[in-house]
């Protein structure tokens, strides 16, 4: 339908964000790639993946407050948000559940090993 | 349209414009519910086909009739066709869409244009999975756990994820439609508390469909991604997690049970009250079991995975969380049985089938929890009980649920009736056909056939025989629906704007009702289920002269 007169009432124009701060935001994103390439060349051992990841959560940051507006909404905007990263969250704790306390065995590679090693059992 | 009965309006969503354009490009959400409604029809039977093969087939402890290989790819094609394309899409993309606004008092949906946009959107994932059948379909079953689909896939794999991963957007967007509309398009007065049932439901649904399906489009794409391009990341050859795509998946595909299920639960409590004439027992139990059940079924996924090799430690946690699910199940089941005590009970077909509900889902559930529990899953982990017990849910609930509420809310979507002898004929046939389906093979997973196999143990026929030989009187349950239905669409009496005597702004309107829904918009002023102490009512007679 077209027009609800009944929620005219309750409209807010949206925020304007002006052009500098997406500006400034971009060229923040491009300095975030170009240093996570840069790093890729640094072997930092166990904290590879970790920077990795803390810069990319920077840059999501900046995508979600900035470009996605969620800096200049309130409320349920902000709830859905929230409910999404807790839902990623649930996700990645659960997992984490079983990856972290899983059994691991060290299985031989290749058929034939898997093989040899069935033949000693049997 | 004929004119000789008062009860028929002139002009309605039906018959105010003509022609294949205007319902291509309708943004009516009542003509986009029918839509879908001959999409997922089409489905079902395509999808119905290849178990009524599959079934004949297993006559024979050596099979019948296929390769062991294409019987891998029937039941692949039976699972994904309707999972995806039938069950997720089939009560609240029909009739939600249908109800939704009519039900809380608005015009239309939120975005009518998305709404038509994820028609097109599931039309096309249809398109992608009907050409990788007729062009030699997967072998992996519908859960895709790769090395099946990216090592060892010999079969069209991409195809097939790449339908899912479109429909899958058309779930998101219908999910994002319902969730706005039940926020913002209430009519004064219908206050969440007035809502119907069928509404918290939906709005419960929609919830997992915008939370979850997400992450199973992501699934799909990683599996592309290490197929296509073989990066590591379910292979652990090149580094990646051989379980982590069972955690991806079934962090969607186990809460998706409940996008089947809960729109049933929601019908259910509309067809309960209706023909008990009764105020529902316990309303926000009911309502806010179906809020907890989205949330729960979030932290219950690895139950699918005791015997992957999951850590002990995980299938503790997800055992443990898996028998939450019952709480508010339970309540649902407890609340709608309380509702009939004293009401004024009355059998058409509608009721059979929310009747039958409650007692097959009732045992699906409970089965569940025999799954659910570490040790008893070893044994009927990949039997013929897990087939069993999710068809107990899946068929016996979310499918007579649908059937029920199609029932239910045929004489508004079409303003006809149709024939009540039939119908109450029909419920019974699926009943019994369901059952001996079934049952049979809840035996046959306890006495240890494994499930997914094209041969099995000469002992294992006679159970065979009988669940094939239930399949069959089942196939033919489904079909006489599908004719007097269609008959009735033409020759049907006319239904009159309320045949059930039923609470609920939707039949307040004519049926069928005009484009616009409401003349005016009205204003609630009473909770829903608000029926009059008790008092007969009857079928409206043959003459179709509905008492309104
Ligand atoms: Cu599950």
């Amino acid at each position: 339908m077209v027009e609800h007169p009944e929620q005219a009432a309750d409209y807010h124009p949206p925020h304007i964000v002006p052009v500098p701060i997406y500006v400034a935001v971009f060229v923040a994103l491009i300095i975030f790639t170009a240093l996570t390439t840069g790093i890729a060349y640094i072997d930092l051992g166990k904290w590879n993946t970790v920077v990795a990841l803390v810069i990319a959560v920077c840059k999501m940051v900046l995508v979600v407050l900035f470009f996605m507006h969620v800096k200049y909404s309130k409320g349920l905007t902000r709830i859905v948000i929230l409910g999404a990263f807790f839902w990623l969250g649930i996700m990645i704790t659960l997992t984490c559940s079983d990856e972290l306390t899983r059994h691991w065995e060290i299985v031989p590679q290749g058929w034939s090993a898997g093989m040899h090693i069935a033949r000693q059992l049997f | 349209m004929s004119t000789e009965a008062p009860a028929e309006p002139a002009v309605n969503y039906l018959n105010a414009s003509y022609g294949i354009k205007s319902w291509l490009l309708t943004l009516d959400h009542k003509r986009i519910g029918l839509l879908y409604l001959a999409t997922i029809t089409l489905m079902f039977v395509v999808g119905g086909l290849a178990a009524t093969l599959m079934r004949l087939h297993l006559v024979e402890p050596q099979g019948a009739l296929f390769e062991p290989e294409t019987y891998n790819k029937m039941f692949s094609s039976h699972g994904i066709i309707m999972v995806f394309f039938f069950l997720i899409p089939s009560i609240p993309a029909t009739l939600g869409n249908f109800c939704i606004p009519l039900m809380i008092g608005a015009r239309d949906v939120a975005f009518p244009r998305l709404n038509l946009m994820s028609w097109y959107l599931f039309v096309t994932g249809c398109a992608f999975v009907l050409y990788d059948t007729i062009s030699g379909g997967v072998d992996t079953g519908w859960t895709f756990y790769p090395p099946y689909s990216s090592l060892y896939a010999q079969s069209h794999v991409v195809a097939a994820a790449l339908g899912i991963f479109i429909a899958g957007f058309s779930s998101i967007l219908t999910g994002l439609n319902f969730i706005v509309t039940i926020h913002k398009m209430r009519a004064p007065g219908m206050t969440w508390f007035r809502l119907p049932l069928f509404i918290w439901a939906l709005y419960a649904t929609s919830l997992i469909f915008v939370l979850g399906t997400p992450v199973i489009a992501v699934t799909v794409f990683l599996l592309g991604l290490e197929r296509l391009l073989h990066v590591g990341i379910f292979d652990p050859a090149v580094g990646g997690d051989p379980l982590l795509f069972q955690h991806m998946f079934w962090f969607y595909s186990h809460p998706a049970v409940y996008i089947m299920i809960l729109p049933g639960m929601g019908v259910i409590s509309e067809l309960i009250t209706a023909f008990s004439r009764k105020k529902i027992f316990g309303y926000s139990f009911v309502a806010f079991s179906s809020l907890s059940i989205a949330v729960i079924s979030f932290i219950v996924w690895g139950h699918h995975m005791f015997v992957t090799g999951q850590a002990l430690y995980a299938g503790l946690v997800f055992s443990v969380l898996s028998f939450l699910v019952a709480i508010p199940s339970a309540v649902k089941v407890f609340n709608w049985t309380a509702t009939l005590y004293r009401g004024s009970i009355s059998y058409e077909a509608p009721m059979l089938y929310a009747l039958g509900f409650i007692g097959l889902f009732t045992i699906g559930g409970l089965t569940g929890l025999f799954l659910a529990s570490l040790a008893t899953d070893v044994h009927l982990n990949g039997t013929y009980f897990i087939v069993a017990h999710f068809h107990y849910i899946m068929v016996g609930g979310a499918v007579m649920a649908y059937l029920g509420g199609i029932h239910f809310w045929w004489p508004k979507i079409c303003g006809r009736l149709y024939p009540d002898m039939w119908a109450r004929i029909s419920a019974a046939i699926i009943f019994i056909g369901f059952n001996l389906t079934f049952f049979p093979q809840f035996m046959l997973g306890y006495l240890g056939m494994p499930r997914r196999y094209a041969v099995y143990a000469p002992e294992f026929q006679v159970l065979n025989v009988l669940s094939s030989a239930g399949a069959s009187i089942l196939g033919i349950g489904y079909v006489i629906p599908l004719v007097y239905l269609i008959w009735s669409m033409r020759y049907g009496p006319i239904a009159g704007p309320n045949p059930w005597k039923a609470k609920g702004l939707e039949w307040t309107i004519p049926s069928p009702p005009p484009t616009e829904n409401f003349e005016e918009i009205p204003i609630v002023t009473e909770d829903a289920y608000n029926y009059p102490a008790i008092e007969p009512h009857a079928y409206p007679d043959s003459q179709g002269v509905a008492s309104v």
